[in-house]
């Protein structure tokens, strides 16, 4: 079948428009869903400031994987240990970053991991004690060259 | 899952009682789905949903992963040597696919 340049022209604008169409919107977390995925994290308990600290670099030149580490004060006694650390993000496309379940047979409440940030933003560390309280710590982090771009 | 390799670094030795350092890592994409390949088409899912850490007939540690793992997933954690035997580290993918690797620790008293 041959085209005329009617047909030709129009359907080279069709296929401008399906393959710009798919692009996926690189949505942010919003506030609403942040608190949400904190809300989960504690099932709605408080969060007290404190006894956490969130090891992770104040500028990170390759937010594809930032080395970040938490430390929580805690004996890790049967009596008193930490049971869960999360790490929450202000601005990726999903509020989650990763959980982790502890308990008294870690030994050491320290964790380290190698995460992604897609933008310059606040990162939330909250651990859960065995008394069922919460604590936490925040730190705002630089980055240079984000997660979650074409290439990375 | 051809390529998944998994590698943990421990001790093979410990007091019982002291407290061990464990890194494990393991290959994995950890495909966030937000990308598009040079076709415009959105390259698929497909991370490594968890990390589970068996010791001497319980968890000891777990990991819930999300999109924002970096690839490869790294964890530095730590445990008790409590007796000899083997840590079982299992990670499993979005499809249900498990890595199995295992690991002896010898306890002396």
């Amino acid at each position: 079948m041959d085209l005329s340049r009617r047909e030709f022209v129009v359907g080279l604008g069709a296929l401008a428009v399906a393959t710009a169409l798919p692009l996926p919107a690189l949505a942010i977390t919003t506030p609403e869903q942040r608190d949400a995925a904190i809300r989960e994290a504690t099932k709605g308990a408080e969060i007290k400031p404190g006894r956490v600290t969130l090891g992770i670099p104040q500028v990170a030149e390759n937010g594809l994987s930032v080395f970040t580490t938490v430390t929580v004060e805690s004996p890790m006694t049967e009596q008193d240990h930490v049971r869960a650390i999360h790490l929450i993000s202000e601005k990726n496309p999903l509020p989650r970053i990763v959980s982790f379940q502890l308990g008294p047979r870690v030994g050491r409440a320290k964790v380290s991991t190698n995460i992604r940030l897609a933008n310059s933003q606040r990162v939330l560390a909250i651990a859960e004690m065995s008394d069922g309280s919460f604590w936490s710590d925040e730190k705002s982090v630089i980055v240079s060259i984000g997660a979650c771009i074409d290439g990375g | 899952m051809a390529l998944a390799i998994a590698r943990v670094a421990m001790p093979a030795t410990a007091r019982k009682g002291d407290v061990i350092e464990i890194k494990a890592l393991m290959r994995h994409v950890m495909e966030p789905g937000y990308r598009v390949d040079n076709r415009g088409q959105i390259i698929p899912r497909d991370i490594v949903k968890s990390l589970s850490v068996m010791y001497a007939g319980a968890e000891v540690f777990r990991m819930d992963m999300h999109p924002a793992v970096a690839a490869n997933p790294f964890v530095v954690f730590s445990t008790v040597a409590v007796e000899t035997g083997e840590l079982v580290f299992t990670w499993v993918d979005e499809k249900g696919a498990a890595t199995v690797e295992k690991k002896l620790l010898t306890v002396t008293e």
